[in-house]
């Protein structure tokens, strides 16, 4: 049975266990071991789904079916657009943006007036939301103790107040533990991750419970709704409701980003950007897991109470108590109760930094009463502040609450506040990346836009509440028909929302874009929207203090710190800024640029841009830049970084053109010197027979009396030199034609057996005189191969006549062998010679060398044949190699490719 | 200037598919039902599940 004080105290020690999640989350905060990973965070925006998700989805899908879903869709699609939240992060970091009201106000030139604004739209349009989740609590309780006897204690009947004032305990203890609120709570998000973690399983819980306990599986349930005709219209979807299915995915596209609690989570909380990459789909995973049963709770609601006339709202609660499954429902009622707090600490902490930075700040500065500007520490002036924001935004959430019970005002304010905050849209995006958007054109479009939204939307919610006359709603105001609210200049035919949704988007945008257009930015604006847009592109610095220009003293800044950091904070500040800039103490800094920045983004963190902007200016003469210098600047900056991009490109280009060349050059020298070295080497070996025909001709010219046998001897000689002489130039010429490339080469199909036996039948004579015994094995038919028949007889005959040369007269022995295999045909000559070591194996192929010893032995050849030979073979695209071993003979190899196979 | 990151444009792609897919005139395709249940219900979920199964292994696989 369950009594009311079996409840407060399940309630009790559950807030009790999230004050301990919250304490260990700072706890390891402060010890630098920070809790918050990926998965933490990814959980965190799960605080998207409150109590209007936990209870009011059931009840949306019992009249409008599957439409619940837009709601979970619009955040999946838009959540695959990181790069816009990434820059959203970028830009808040680098400029300590602490709510969505600062960054708006910050990108249109530091602007009070638009913080302000932003302010008021999100506490209008988010308070009621608060209201709505204390509601939930509430109802929850009455369905809990509508089962049973026990008679409430007295205070129970303010169960709402209570649970309101241990939430702004909560909020207050680790929601305003930091003045600077870029600093993040990770205690509060580690309780808000834990919450969803505690939600998820208990709707999944009775989810499962309902589906599979009380009825027999999906199937089932789907089946005995499809029975009925009311029932079975839930499980279609109504194609005449497309316009509002897509609406729906917009708005609520736009609610994840922009309500103030999401924008708190996603950009101020988050501790690392990588963390996004996990959030793109473990988030959208939690949605969709928390949707599964959605439609067999409200199906099964139905069918359980048919004809009970129960809020659908309490399905999730009542479905289990009914079945009398109480420890079931005690579960469901504390994931409730996570859903409702989890939003209201965290809605409240982004609210109540926003109305203190950006409505209480901006009136204290300016009021003379309060003495702001003699007071010295104002940090604690300032948490104090935001505390009583946060009791008073619960408060005023508690009287909505109260003051519209069961009114329409507070049942529909779910979408109608993520309608509010849509308009922010225009105005974040177009700041994000769009330069030209001017503050004026900001100030017009959210005017237009929360203006329709409060005529289309609010307003008539207070009228179906019958809070005021509905006339404008029904007959149009003053009777005037296009002025119907809800119908406005005669659009009908779609729902309030997409109805609102569409006008106040159109009118902010068409607003926005149509002023932007036709207004001139102020010079602090115009900087603002260059570093807004261009974050990405690079370290501001340079382009930032060339922005500002004027004199400040060290002294005033840090005095203007130490009143609103506080003395140790802005110290600690102060000390980590001066190691950033290599000096060892701030007191040595010069009040430059670069200082006023950093000054003026710290005081932006404790008071938001725009108070802050105010601070400095009020301590620093500053001179103005005119909006046509700032223009100036930011372009030369541009063309700067333009230039350096493209100085950057020609140099990399410069940088391998010379690479190039110096390889070329390297190259050329090589052949030069190789030319060099080629024409003495040439000049050497001409001279060699040269010398001995002039020596014999001398002879034969000076001594007439010579003998015939001497001079038939000397003349032979001549002779033979002659030819060799001849021989030489021959080939040097074929060498130097080759290697130009000039050579004429015929080419055809060769059959190399052939040509083998031929070069053989030619030195048969040779080999026979001098006694080597010439052995052959060739077969009959040989593949042909593409090659020049003269030149591979050229070089047959070179190979033979080598070895016909150095094997040993008499005994020497020679043998030729003819193979092949698919690729290449193999010729190898062997013989019985003294052999070659391996390094004359590698120069005899060089010009010029030759085997055997050339400082003793006349020379033999004229050591320009098995180059000649290798490039032959080579051009022809086989290897001309020796294997050979002192002493055991030499086997002159070369190849020659077949022609490939024809497909 | 910093080119913009492939996991990043692979997201943004997987957004773009998404859209038609989860709107109309795509979501009056399917109709009955599979096993008793009904071939909306399948579709939106199946697509959903789909499209965060993509985004899983777009953001989790190892290396470039």
């Amino acid at each position: 049975m369950l009594s009311g004080w079996f409840v407060a105290a399940l309630s009790t020690a559950y807030v009790l266990v999230l004050f301990a999640v919250a304490r260990f989350g700072d706890a390891r905060a402060d010890a630098g071991r920070s809790i918050i990973s990926a998965n933490v965070y990814a959980l965190s925006l799960a605080v998207y789904c409150t109590s209007w998700t936990f209870y009011g989805s059931v009840g949306r899908a019992t009249s409008g079916g599957l439409s619940f879903l837009t709601i979970y869709i619009g955040p999946t699609l838009m959540l695959m657009f990181v790069g816009v939240i990434i820059k959203m992060i970028r830009i808040s970091k680098a400029y300590r943006i602490t709510s969505i009201a600062d960054f708006i106000a910050s990108r249109y030139g530091k602007s009070q007036l638009l913080a302000g604004l932003v302010t008021v739209i999100a506490v209008i349009g988010v308070v009621p939301y608060i209201a709505l989740q204390l509601k939930a609590v509430s109802a929850s309780l009455d369905v809990l103790f509508q089962y049973s006897d026990d008679k409430f204690l007295p205070w129970w009947l303010d169960s709402t107040l209570l649970i309101a004032a241990v939430l702004a305990l909560f909020t207050i203890l680790f929601g305003t533990r930091h003045l600077d609120a870029t600093e993040r709570h990770e205690g509060m998000v580690a309780a808000v991750a834990f919450e969803s973690v505690v939600k998820l399983v208990a709707f999944m819980a009775v989810g499962l419970f309902v589906t599979y306990g009380m009825f027999g599986g999906f199937s089932d349930l789907f089946q005995r709704a499809a029975e009925s005709p009311e029932l079975a219209r839930l499980l279609q979807l109504d194609s005449s409701r497309a316009g509002t299915w897509t609406a729906m995915i917009l708005l609520s596209g736009l609610a994840i980003i922009f309500l103030p609690r999401q924008f708190q989570i996603i950009v101020v909380e988050n501790v690392d950007e990588s963390h996004l990459k996990r959030a793109v789909w473990l988030f959208p995973l939690y949605l969709l897991l928390i949707n599964i049963f959605v439609l067999p709770l409200a199906l099964g609601g139905l069918l359980h109470f048919q004809g009970q006339n129960l809020n659908p709202d309490t399905f999730v609660l009542t479905l289990p108590m009914a079945r009398g499954a109480e420890a079931l429902a005690l579960l469901v009622f504390i994931g409730g109760l996570s859903a409702a707090t989890g939003m209201v600490i965290v809605e409240t902490i982004a609210l109540s930094t926003m109305v203190c930075n950006d409505l209480v700040m901006p009136w204290l500065l300016r009021s003379t009463w309060l003495q702001v500007e003699k007071r010295q520490d104002l940090s604690g002036l300032l948490i104090g502040i935001r505390r009583v924001a946060i009791a008073v935004i619960l408060l005023l959430g508690y009287i909505y609450f109260r003051a519209a019970g069961e009114a329409y005002a507070l049942v529909g304010i779910g979408l109608i506040s993520f309608a509010a905050v849509a308009q922010f849209a225009p105005a974040m995006f177009g700041g994000m990346y769009w330069k030209q958007g001017t503050r004026a054109g900001a100030v017009a479009g959210l005017l237009a836009g929360f203006g329709i939204w409060l005529y289309t939307l609010l307003l008539p919610s207070f009228a179906k509440s019958g809070w005021i006359t509905s006339g404008f709603v029904e007959q149009g105001l003053f009777g005037i028909s296009w002025m119907k609210a809800q119908a406005l200049f005669g659009l009908s035919g779609m729902d309030e929302i997409s109805h609102c949704l569409w006008w106040s988007l159109l009118a902010n945008i068409g607003c926005y874009v149509g002023v932007s257009l036709n207004s001139r930015p102020d010079a602090v604006e115009a900087g603002q929207a260059e570093r807004f847009v261009d974050v990405f592109r690079h370290a501001q610095r340079e382009t930032d203090s060339r922005l500002w220009r004027g004199n400040a003293s060290v002294d005033a800044l840090v005095g203007l710190l130490e009143r609103f950091l506080g003395p140790a904070r802005a110290r600690q500040q102060l000390g980590v800024y001066a190691q950033s800039r290599g000096a060892k103490d701030w007191h040595g800094l010069p009040a430059d640029a670069d200082f006023v920045h950093f000054a003026e983004a710290e005081l932006a963190g404790a008071i938001g841009s725009a108070s802050a902007r105010v601070m400095v200016a009020s301590v620093a003469q500053e001179e103005d830049l005119g909006l046509d210098e700032v223009l100036d600047i930011l372009d030369e900056a541009t063309q700067v970084r333009a230039y350096s991009r493209d100085l950057e490109a020609k140099q990399q280009e410069l940088e391998a053109a010379t690479a190039d060349l110096r390889q070329a050059n390297d190259r050329l020298r090589e052949l030069d010197r190789m030319k060099d070295d080629f024409i003495s080497t040439v000049t050497h070996e001409l001279r060699t027979p040269l010398t001995s025909i002039r020596a014999l001709s001398e002879m034969l010219h000076e001594d007439p009396r010579l003998e015939l046998e001497a001079r038939t001897r000397f003349l032979g000689i001549i002779v033979s030199e002659a030819e060799r002489l001849t021989r030489l130039i021959n080939q040097i010429l074929d060498m130097a034609k080759m290697e130009s490339g000039r050579a004429e080469w015929t080419t055809g199909e060769v059959d190399i057996g052939e040509v083998v036996r031929e070069s053989m039948a030619t030195l048969g004579q040779l080999f026979r005189e001098k006694g080597v015994e010439l052995a052959g094995d060739i077969p009959d038919s040989c593949p042909a191969v593409l090659a020049d028949r003269d030149r591979l007889t050229q070089v047959m005959i070179n190979l033979l006549s080598n070895a016909v040369k150095f094997v040993p007269g008499g005994n020497g022995r020679v043998g030729v062998r003819v193979g092949w295999d698919e690729k290449v045909v193999r010729v190898e000559v062997s013989d019985n010679g003294p052999g070659l070591t391996a390094e004359e194996c590698v120069v005899i192929f060089e010009k010029f060398r030759q085997g055997g010893n050339t400082m003793t032995d006349k020379p033999q050849g004229t050591g320009l044949g098995l180059p000649i030979s290798r490039q032959i073979v080579e051009y022809f695209g086989g290897n001309l190699w020796v294997e050979s071993q002192p002493g055991a003979g030499a086997n002159f190899i070369f190849t020659v490719p077949l022609p490939a196979p024809e497909e | 200037m910093k080119r913009a990151s492939p996991v990043r444009q692979r997201f943004a792609a997987l957004g773009l598919l998404g859209v038609p897919l989860l709107t109309y005139p795509l979501l009056s395709l399917p109709g009955g039902s599979l096993a008793g249940i009904p071939a909306t219900y399948l579709y939106l979920f199946g697509v959903w599940a789909g499209l965060i199964a993509l985004a899983t292994w777009v953001a989790e696989r190892r290396g470039k």
